[in-house]
């Protein structure tokens, strides 16, 4: 599953040279060049605060940047939070699993994976439900469709939280720890569905602390150490020999137990 | 002192016509005013958490002007006051329900902005990324999950506002205080009258609390 997807030579999908981030003093990122190729599955990890959620979510301009170039899918974003339709175009077509699922608990499971391809797609009812009750079957919640989040695990809420997210067939998925937050007998059927997801070739950005999963799934994994990209690599480049000291020092932490 | 005074319960019941007179004038202010200030509240409301400073600055003073003052105030120099500036009287049921939209209007402002904010970041994130505008994801996502949650406060304001109405007596307006007050006025009979006018706003506030939880369990639903 690790054939080299990175040298494939097709045009870039998302394109980031210069990006610089800042909170008020706080440098959060720090000249990141980074370009990630259809069908590559990119993971980056690093310690918390490191600025790795911040990045997968400059991407879909949840979080704005003040220096610097993004580029998602031939639309260009600008620095400061300018451009909204190029914004709104990025959205569509890139979908995102967040740490907390996000689900809407107001609306039933079916609805929350139709909402969006109806109002934004302006599909009819009949081919978003269809949509998505292939999609929640795909994810193995589809007898769950009429039940409310709040009546779900938390590895069933973002399994459909992934559902929806395809449901806008989506050219990029980022994952924002999908699975930190849930029990750890959980993480495994969650996993499972974004390594068939890969496996299919979708594009991935992921930010996770599940090493094996990186090692197993990624085309490249990236390791940011304080607002920068210290090093990347194939994963077991990175994992099995790592050039940089604060790499090392990381794996270490996380790979003892 | 001898006290023989005895409460006439025939007297009590004996009033109740009179008075059941000037329930639907509480009723027509009270939920008049309050439909009216329902939409100044949504209006007021999402103006004050605009991030634009000149939307943002005349929903607060708006807010401190109409929540800051009495609504005993209000009304009269509504009835007294506005004719002096338009030059034609108006019209005292107009006063009142004009009078309760205002005042509860600046309340159910900070009701809307406390039900709004109190929706998680994750939400909006979530419909934003999905590619829903601003908008949608606003009227989608966030403002029927607020909406449920600011029904408790919205109940409350409605009794308060209920009650306020019978300050309106003073204007004249034939509401349930006022019925009360003109039937004492040849009968001496104020206590019986003044508990019969008690009861029957505590009826009017318990019906509204009683839909009011009906309301919420049936939108517990999914949450």
């Amino acid at each position: 599953m690790t054939q080299d997807r990175q040298a494939s030579g097709s045009a870039p999908i998302v394109h980031l040279s210069k990006l610089n981030k800042h909170y008020g003093e706080l440098h959060v990122l720090k000249d990141i060049d980074l370009t990630v190729t259809p069908g590559e599955v990119v993971v980056i990890i690093g310690a918390s605060g490191s600025g790795k959620s911040t990045l997968i979510r400059c991407v879909n301009g949840l979080e704005e940047f003040q220096q610097g170039e993004l580029e998602v899918d031939g639309n260009t974003l600008l620095p400061n939070g300018k451009a909204t339709k190029a914004l709104q175009k990025i959205r569509t077509e890139v979908g995102m699993v967040f740490q907390q699922f996000n689900l809407f608990p107001h609306l039933s499971v079916l609805d929350n994976v139709v909402l969006a391809p109806m109002k934004v797609r302006g599909w009819d009812r009949d081919r978003a439900e269809a949509t998505a009750q292939r999609l929640l079957a795909r994810v193995g919640i589809g007898d769950q469709a009429g039940k409310y989040p709040s009546q779900l695990s938390g590895g069933q809420q973002q399994r459909v939280a992934l559902a929806r997210a395809l449901a806008m067939e989506p050219r990029l998925m980022l994952f924002d720890e999908p699975t930190s937050a849930l029990d750890p007998e959980m993480i495994g059927e969650v996993l499972d569905a974004m390594r068939e997801l890969a496996n299919e070739g979708m594009t991935m950005m992921i930010v996770t602390h599940e090493m094996g999963f990186a090692r197993e799934v990624a085309d490249r994994v990236i390791f940011i150490d304080k607002g920068r990209i210290a090093e990347q690599g194939r994963p077991e480049q990175i994992f099995d020999s790592p050039q940089q000291a604060p790499t090392r020092s990381f794996l270490s932490r996380v790979l003892k137990h | 002192m001898d006290v023989t005074f005895q409460f006439n319960w025939q007297a009590a019941f004996a009033s109740l016509p009179h008075l059941v007179a000037g329930i639907p004038y509480t009723l027509l202010i009270s939920f008049g005013g309050l439909a009216i200030g329902f939409f100044i509240g949504i209006l007021v409301g999402l103006l004050r958490i605009s991030r634009t400073a000149w939307l943002r600055w005349p929903a607060i003073i708006y807010i401190e002007i109409f929540r800051g003052t009495p609504v005993l105030v209000q009304v009269l120099f509504i009835f007294y006051g506005l004719p002096q500036l338009l030059g034609g009287p108006i019209n005292a049921l107009v006063a009142g329900i004009a009078a309760i939209a205002v005042n509860s209007g600046a309340y159910i402002s900070e009701i809307v902005r406390g039900g709004v904010q109190s929706i998680e970041r994750g939400q909006s994130e979530a419909g934003l990324s999905l590619g829903l505008s601003r908008g949608q994801a606003f009227r989608y996502v966030i403002w029927p999950q607020a909406f449920r949650r600011m029904i408790p406060p919205l109940g409350n304001q409605g009794i308060i506002s209920i009650k306020d109405t019978s300050l309106f007596s003073v204007i004249g307006v034939g509401e349930l205080v006022r019925q009360g007050q003109i039937y004492i006025a040849t009968t001496f009979t104020a206590l019986e009258v003044y508990l019969m006018v008690a009861l029957l706003y505590l009826v009017i506030t318990l019906s509204l609390s009683l839909a009011l939880r009906l309301l919420e369990r049936k939108g517990l639903v999914g949450q």
